[in-house]
Parts: C-alpha cells; structure tokens; sequence
C-alpha cells in the first residue's frame, strides 16, 4: 500500500527538483541586467497605472525617470518624492496630498434645463450642443460622467445630475481635470477648508436665473477674509489656497452658499 | 491516404472541426480576457502556437520515457509542473534573447501556464494514445484552431464597442452570446470529415 505513494512521491519529487534546478540554472545564465534604482522608483510609484503622469504606466515612468531623465514629480498619487530624489541624487520635495474638486453646484434641484438632451453618453459630446449642454448655466456641469467613467480610482460618482468626487478613493492623478469640456474638475490640497463651488463667469443676475447655487460675484467674502486670500474676477471668487487659514467667514457670509467643501446635499 | 492528405485532414480536423474553444471549450479564459483588441489576440495567438507544440512534444516525451504503465494516473500532475516550468523558461530565454517579443507578449507569456487549452492537448493526446507525429499534427492543429476563435473574437468585440448595446448586455454578457453564436457557428464543421 504504502510502496506506490513512495513511488508517486519520487517521481514527483525528482521531476520537480530537476526542474527546479533546470530553471535556476537558466534563470543565472540568461539574467538580464537591470537597473536595481528602475526597480526602487517603481516601488515609491502609485502602481495604479492610472497614466497620469502621461506614461504609458507606472512601470514604463519608472523607467523613464531613471533612463531618460523624466520629470520625477509627475506622479499625483505619489508623496513620497523626497524618496524617489534620493534614489536619482536630485533634490525634490515632497508633495502636498491633493484632491480633485468639482467646482459646480448645479444639481437637478439647483439648476433647470433648457431643454432634454437625449443623447446621454458623454460630456464631452453633450458640450457641443447649444449652451454646452441642456443645463441653463453654460458653465455647469453637463453630469453624463464622462470623469466618472475615465478615473482609474473609481472615485467619482453622479449624484442628482453633478459629478461628486470620493474623497477617500481619489488620488488626484487628474486624468478627470483633462477630460471635462467645462474644466469643472480642479485639484486642490487636501487640506483646503473651503472652496467656490461654482465656475460660473456671468453676472450676477444671469446666474440667479440659471442656477440657484451659483456664484454671484457679489464680493462678500473678498471683504470678510481677513487673510485676503479671495479674490473676485470675471464675476467669480477664487481662493488663494496658499493664504487660506480655514477661518470659514467667508462661507458663513456667502449669500448664495457657495463657499463649501465636501459633500452638499 | 498519403502522408499530406493526413497531415491536412488531421490539421483541419483539430483547427475547425474540433475547435479547441469553440466546440471543446478549453482555454475560455484567455479566449474571453485577451480578445479585447486585434493586435494582443495575434500576440496571444502566436505565443500559445509556440507553447503548445513545445509542450506537446516534451509532454511526450515524458509519458513514454517516465510515465510507463503503472505510473499514467500521475500525468496530470506531471504535466502541469511540465508546463509551468516550460513557459518560465521560454520567458527567461525571451526575455535574454528577444527583449522587443518580450514586451509585446508582456503578461500573456506567463498566463498561458493557467490556459487550459495546452494541458488539455498534452494530456488528450497522450489518452489517445497518438505516435510523436501524429501528437505533434493535433497539437499544431489545435493551437492553430485557438488562434483562429481568438482572431475572429476579437475582431467582432471591435466592431461590438461602438455598437448600442441594451445596458444589462454591456461588457462580458454580449461577449459571451457572441462566443456562443459563434460556437454554433462552428458546429456547422462537424460531419465534414468522416469522424
């Protein structure tokens, strides 16, 4: 009974380690010299392969940065780049964790349509209609989800008709930013407290007609900010996120409450 | 018959008649996960070509040198660590000696040791009891047969993408209706050669 196991086991066992010596052997003699900083940088990479960095992925940039002496602080998702200057004896400092922030507010129940658009498959073509889209304010967002469909993260969802980011799930790789014909998606620091949820250029009263979240213009929160890190141009505040302090006056003052982050309902 | 006219019926029989994915449906995974584009279902294609005549070959060697009567039950197991070990190797030796095909094979190569479709064949053929010639027409035949179903595949998945498809259809659903009107398809060939 026992003998046939036996048997089973050496040949299987002398099977694999011939096999196992075969391959070693020809793993030594046909060893491909490679570069060990190539494989370190590729380690301090995202490894998402989101493509944001405009290589083909993380591998290929890796490559790249060691080789053909590629911009090493192109990578959005990566805060270790004080590391990756270590390995390639360049002074880089690390980077800030950023977000992408939908800078619009114009929900179904915020803003109205002009007329239906039946075609809904991507923002991009919807841009080309007349007012960009069927919503009223030319500016707004056209919620086909075009940036939902090309984030690598999974990060962004649709919510009554506007683009909402996932703040744990995004990395800030931006692939979002270059797709939205309206450039509503912009990247900002993590820690920004407040941001303009609107990227409307008309005046005040077209925006009250189009949108009841809009932005105005009206200047209130450039008068409050104590910091003067608001400023209103083209009929928009904008924040200076480098003067910001996370005071919230401004948001407190906001008429329309369009100063916020996160999510709003 | 002559030798040639073996040769074309076995080849034809293997590639369309008996197609390994199509009316056997082995090796569904790659079928199915590489069909995406035209260009990696030829990279893919070629690469299980190479791997299913090399291994067909060693594999019986194997069966005849070590593997005599008493041992047959352990041929599964054997050729499986057979396999594997081949595909590791050719990736060594390609990566070495044909950097560019490397590249263009990328994470084909080593996903062919989980493509059913070569153990199948292996250990088909040594069931069938086939002499080395016969074993090596088959197993050409079938890997030419996976070629083709992968070819085919994905030039219809090209065309499939622009198409409006109903919603609950999109993606894998359509790609396996797809698949299985083509294996009616080629139920078609079955009865043109006599057995």
């Amino acid at each position: 009974m026992i003998v046939p196991i036996l048997i089973a086991c050496a040949v299987i066992g002398v099977i694999s380690i011939i096999i196992g010596l075969v391959l070693g052997v020809m793993s030594e003699k046909f060893k491909v010299e490679e570069d060990p900083r190539e494989h370190a940088v590729r380690e301090l990479l995202a490894g998402s392969n989101c493509g944001g960095c405009g290589y083909a992925g993380c591998d290929a940039y890796a490559h790249a940065i060691v080789h053909d002496g590629a911009d090493p602080t192109l990578c959005a998702p990566c805060h270790e780049k004080s590391k990756i200057g270590a390995i390639m004896g360049l002074d880089i400092k690390d980077t800030e964790k950023m977000i992408a922030f939908v800078k619009c507010s114009g929900n179904c129940h915020n803003t109205v349509d002009n007329y239906i658009y039946s075609d809904g498959k991507d923002c991009r073509i919807a841009y080309t209609a007349p007012g960009h889209g069927a919503k009223k304010c030319v500016y707004g967002c056209c919620g086909l989800g075009t940036c939902a469909s090309v984030c690598p993260y999974d990060a962004i969802r649709i919510v009554d008709g506007l683009a909402h980011v996932d703040r744990t799930k995004c990395h800030a790789c931006g692939v979002c930013v270059s797709v939205c014909p309206n450039r509503l998606i912009e990247i900002i620091p993590e820690r920004a407290a407040y941001a303009v949820r609107c990227s409307s250029r008309s005046k005040g009263k077209d925006v009250k007609a189009a949108c009841s979240a809009g932005c105005i213009g009206c200047g209130m929160c450039q008068r409050v900010c104590e910091n003067g890190a608001i400023t209103v141009e083209n009929n928009l505040a904008k924040i200076d996120y480098s003067k910001c302090t996370g005071c919230g006056k401004c948001a407190e003052k906001c008429p329309c409450k369009v100063i916020t982050v996160g999510h709003v309902e | 018959m002559s030798f040639f006219s073996t040769l074309f019926l076995g080849i034809i029989s293997a590639a369309l008649v008996n197609n390994v994915v199509l009316s056997r449906f082995l090796g569904l995974c790659p079928f199915l996960g590489v069909s995406k584009k035209t260009s990696t279902a030829v990279g893919m294609g070629t690469a299980v070509i190479a791997v299913i005549t090399l291994s067909s070959a060693i594999t019986y060697v194997i069966d005849h040198v070590i593997l005599r009567e008493n041992l047959r039950y352990l041929r599964t197991i054997v050729f499986i660590l057979i396999i594997a070990a081949l595909v590791q190797t050719v990736e060594i030796i390609l990566k070495k000696k044909i950097p560019s095909l490397y590249k263009a094979l990328g994470v084909y190569l080593p996903l062919i040791t989980t493509n059913c479709a070569v153990l199948g064949v292996a250990i088909d053929s040594a069931q069938k009891s086939y002499t080395f010639a016969e074993t090596m027409i088959y197993s050409v035949g079938t890997a030419v047969g996976f070629l083709i179903a992968i070819v085919l595949m994905s030039g219809i998945r090209e065309r499939i993408e622009h198409n409006d498809i109903p919603e609950s259809f999109k993606g894998m659903p359509i790609v396996l209706v797809t698949a299985g009107l083509m294996a009616i398809a080629f139920f078609g060939f079955k009865g043109t050669i006599g057995g």
